[in-house]
């Protein structure tokens, strides 16, 4: 029993002489019978050879749209089963900004940016505020890991992730919006417009949400940021902007959020301008390309440490 | 010995045998300032002090010129107490973590120039598994597939295949988060096995299982190996994990590859000496000279000796601790032939930190 082990310990002492730098074979004299070992290092040095010449084959990579899919389908399941209780708070949140302004808006434009804020406020809160602590928490964890060892494209786990985020706030803002829409009597006809800046806006805010857990240093950071982000969603989107000071305006303008509230708000007039809401949409659309580039830049960076 | 016959005959079938993972002089220092994964305190405690591991100093070199080859077929086991660098060198291993310098080669890729290729020959299962936390059981699983590249029905089909072999299946619709911990390392164990890879790369994967548990991962991996022809590569802290699945086991300590053998050619290191516990009922009795000149050569924790001592001595010393005064004071005594744990106190390694089962 011995001897097999023995000699497969020396050929593995060979093996290894074999890949060393060849200043060691000076030491080679030294160590036991010439003869047989040398041998046994040719025969290692040759089946080593041969493995150089002929690499393993490699495994395909996971294509872009089916590993998306697969994200996306464990993302949503996830979301159901640990967000649903968060998503009653974001919905309920705005409900009740929308029940404290009723009061000091009077109508017309006013009341339409609070409707249209408080519905992508809930885009905010799960999009941006969650996404960044769950990729804050996943990189913290060793979670990356995971997906960097498996042959699938950065932007599937980034758009995935995102999608699936972005899909879970619909219940919310369809509420949202309906039920503002009611509150201050505006015409609802225009609502199907939600069908594109819920995913525009969506994908705009999770891409920023992913890159803010991703780029922060610790996931506390990620959370606050997360959370700096929500209110900024919250104060600059529900307050109408023309009262707004100059350089908040201006910090108004550059919240990719806005350009869907602008949009949905448009969706609330009698008879929408759907020119600009289109070209809102397009900013919101451009922006969101941007951030989930960002993000996914943000993931390949945070994967290779 | 049984490991000898069964790796012969698995290497009978490939020939030549090359080298599944070539590793050469690979060292890796962690910065001063880094973010620390492990506390420093672990390493505190275990009382191992290390040059380069003062705090404000240059950082922890925790892998050392690490030098090792792995054959095609083999299944090969990492050693070594807390911090001995193990995860580190997976890491490298993986293309997770760049070495500071040294080559990595993977069945003839080299990982160091090109570690996007890693996650198409091998797969990875690490110590720390937060990714899955939130999934089922069956999704964890077959999610991974697809990742690993997998259509849906094959994905499914593995899925399948994996949670019943591995004992799972009545699981399958738990969330991970709500498993028991060696239950959840069960499943991300099946998660590494969904999507064939010719190597297996696994950070402690039986860490917190039961005997069955265990067994029925051995099993898993020896049966890759036998149809597949599957090379793995694990971590393991279990002594009795290294001595009866392993056909080789490198021992690392303080980032230093401090012994590579088979466990019986490890265990033929430490000679024909055999070991000696010694467990006194409240303390040794000192005043009996044969018990004090046994305690100069035991190493003592508590009421515990442990002596390591040529045969005939340690007839003698039963003899000694078995008569009059000296076995009034005893409460316990056995001899064992060495295991990995002696050979690894041998070696000078602080022996700490490896589970004996
Ligand atoms: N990210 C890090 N930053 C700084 N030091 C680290 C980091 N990760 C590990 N270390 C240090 O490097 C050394 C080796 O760590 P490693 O995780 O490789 O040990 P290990 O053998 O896997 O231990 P364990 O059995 O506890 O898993 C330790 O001293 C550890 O404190
Ligand atoms: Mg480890």
């Amino acid at each position: 029993m011995s001897t097999v082990a023995s000699a497969q310990a020396q050929a593995a002492q060979a093996g290894r002489n074999g890949t060393g730098e060849r200043a060691q074979s000076g030491d080679e004299p030294k160590r036991g019978g010439p003869a047989a070992p040398a041998a046994t290092a040719d025969a290692a040095d040759a089946a080593t050879a041969a493995a150089t010449v002929a690499p393993a084959p490699l495994a395909p990579r996971a294509r872009l749209w089916p590993a998306l899919a697969a994200v996306y389908r464990a993302q949503l399941s996830r979301a159901r089963v640990a967000r649903i209780p968060l998503l009653f708070v974001a919905t309920f949140q705005s409900l009740g900004i929308m029940v404290l302004m009723r009061g000091v808006v009077d109508g017309g434009a006013e009341s339409r940016a609070v409707v249209a804020g408080s519905a992508v406020l809930v885009v905010a809160f799960v999009a941006l505020n969650l996404l960044a602590q769950y990729f804050g928490r996943l990189r913290a964890g060793g979670g990356l890991d995971h997906y960097a060892t498996l042959p699938v494209p950065a932007a599937a786990v980034v758009l995935g992730a995102a999608g699936a985020y972005a899909s879970f706030t619909v219940p919310g803002v369809l509420v949202t919006a309906v039920a503002g829409g009611v509150l201050y009597q505006l015409p609802l006809s225009g609502l199907w417009v939600l069908v594109a800046v819920v995913p525009l806006a969506g994908a705009a805010l999770a891409g920023l949400g992913a890159a803010l857990g991703l780029l922060a240093p610790k996931p506390e950071i990620a959370t606050l940021c997360g959370q700096l982000g929500m209110s900024a969603a919250l104060l600059l989107g529900v307050l109408p902007g023309g009262h707004l000071p100059q350089p908040v305006g201006l910090l108004r303008d550059l919240l990719p959020s806005t350009y869907g509230v602008e949009a949905l708000a448009r969706g609330f007039q009698t008879r929408p301008d759907w020119g600009h809401a289109a070209l809102d949409l397009g900013v919101c659309a451009a922006v969101g390309v941007v951030s989930l580039a960002l993000a996914t830049w943000a993931y390949r960076r945070a994967a290779v440490r | 010995m049984g490991t000898g016959t069964r790796q012969q005959t698995a290497e009978s079938v490939r020939t030549p045998t090359r080298a599944a993972v070539r590793i050469a002089g690979l060292v890796k220092t962690y910065p001063a300032s880094g973010r620390r994964r492990h506390g420093p305190g672990l390493n505190l405690l275990r009382g191992a002090p290390r040059t380069t591991d003062v705090p404000g100093a240059a950082g922890v070199r925790a892998c050392d010129g690490v030098t090792l080859d792995v054959r095609e077929g083999e299944i090969f086991g990492l050693l070594g107490p807390n911090g001995a660098g193990k995860s580190t060198v997976v890491r490298q291993l993986t293309g997770l973590m760049r070495p500071d310098s040294g080559t990595v080669e993977v069945l003839g890729h080299d990982l160091v120039r090109h570690p996007e290729r890693a996650a198409r020959i091998l797969a990875y299962l690490g110590q720390e598994s937060a990714a899955l936390d939130e999934l089922t059981v069956a999704l964890a699983a077959e999610t991974t597939g697809r990742l690993r590249g997998l259509d849906a029905s094959a994905a499914r089909r593995e899925r399948d295949d994996v949670l019943d072999e591995l004992g799972l299946t009545a699981l399958a619709g738990r969330p991970l988060r709500k498993l028991s911990g060696g239950q959840r390392r069960l499943a991300c164990v099946a998660s590494a096995l969904v999507g064939e890879r010719p190597l297996l790369v696994l950070d402690e994967p039986t860490t917190g299982m039961d005997p069955v548990a265990r067994r029925a991962v051995w099993s898993a991996l020896e049966r890759r190996r036998a149809e597949r022809g599957a090379t793995v590569v694990l971590v393991t802290h279990n002594v009795m994990e290294a001595e009866t699945v392993l056909d080789r086991v490198a021992v690392l300590d303080r980032g230093r590859v401090i012994a590579c053998d088979t466990p019986g050619g490890l265990k033929a290191m430490v000679g024909g000496d055999v070991r000696l516990d010694l467990v006194w009922r409240d303390r040794a009795p000192l005043d009996v000279p044969q018990v004090a000149a046994l305690a100069a050569h035991a190493t003592v924790s508590g009421r515990r000796w442990t002596l390591r001592l040529a045969p005939e001595e340690a007839r003698a010393a039963v003899d000694a601790v078995t008569a009059g005064r000296a076995f009034a004071a005893l409460d316990d005594f056995s001899l064992a032939t060495p295991s990995l744990e002696d050979v690894y106190l041998a070696l000078g390694g602080s022996g700490e930190g490896l589970v004996k089962v």
